[in-house]
């Protein structure tokens, strides 16, 4: 029987909103508070959707530590405490969280399969700047609601 | 044209449970399960949703009567989860697993097939703990 499996984690970062292409003006305009100049900051939450069969010796889809330590490895790791800005995924993208979804979406399914979880379906990643804006990404297809 | 709504009835329940496969070596068991497999056992706060669709009938404005699924959900998970021990006391656990996946196909088999007619489980989602939530929506 299939089950989709969602575990939330946590990570903190900064950026700025900003595009060269842009005039100063523009980029006030379009981002508002969010291009002050020397960025922000937010506590992200990170939703992963997987799906697979439930295993009958185990009773789950994947084992969770191996989720746990893949999404360390590969996203706590990379996005905790760092200003999104300076990473090399941002140097020409602007690190709206939209962006940002779909990266961590990117980054998953690829880790998935040297992390002992190539059975399992990458489904989506929801991903919550604040209390108030969410985004998700399912890799183009629409979430299951 | 149909008009589907969705109907999201939540309750919660409070139970133990031990994840623990005989057929593993005590080692297996161990790497497997982790702190999960302690041989006492443990305990959550689980919150149980429910939602089922149906077109509103006409005369009542209703998808169904509110007061019918909280009987059923009383009736097929509050009385059988609720302050228990699932390995010990819920049938299905004495065999299987009770991981939230099967915790989640188990209330689907259980509260399913005692809705009426014209009213579909569309979806039952457990909460383990707010960072940990299985969805399971009937498929095989």
């Amino acid at each position: 029987m299939k089950a989709y499996l969602n575990r939330r984690y946590l990570f903190s970062a900064s950026h700025r909103l900003h595009n060269d292409r842009f005039s100063e003006g523009e980029n006030r305009e379009l981002y508002g508070k969010c291009n002050n100049p020397f960025g922000h900051g937010h506590n992200y939450t990170v939703e992963v959707t997987v799906s697979g069969q439930v295993d009958s010796r185990t009773g789950m889809v994947c084992n969770l530590v191996d989720l746990d330590e893949c999404v360390r490895l590969a996203i706590l790791d990379r996005y905790d405490h760092q200003n999104l800005n300076c990473l090399p995924e941002f140097k020409d993208k602007v690190p709206t969280t939209e962006n940002l979804c779909v990266h961590v979406f990117d980054i998953l399914q690829r880790e998935f399969r040297a992390a002992h979880l190539q059975d399992v379906r990458m489904e989506r990643v929801k991903l919550e700047e604040t209390m108030m804006n969410s985004f998700e990404y399912a890799g183009g297809e629409d979430p299951r609601r | 044209m149909s008009k589907y709504v969705y109907l999201t009835r939540k309750v919660e329940f409070a139970a133990s449970h031990i994840y623990h496969n005989p057929t593993f070596t005590p080692e297996e068991n161990r790497r497997i399960f982790g702190k999960c497999n302690n041989p006492n056992g443990h305990g959550h706060n689980y919150t149980l949703e429910v939602t089922v669709k149906g077109e509103v009938d006409g005369q009542t404005g209703f998808v169904l009567d509110l007061k019918d699924l909280k009987d059923i959900l009383n009736r097929e998970v509050m009385d059988v989860f609720d302050h228990r021990h699932l390995n010990k006391e819920v049938p299905e656990f004495a065999t299987e697993i009770p991981t939230t996946e099967n915790i989640a196909i188990s209330i689907w088999n259980r509260v399913a097939p005692k809705l009426n007619d014209g009213t579909h489980m569309h979806r039952v989602r457990v909460y383990e703990t707010p960072d940990l939530f299985v969805d399971y929506y009937g498929e095989p």
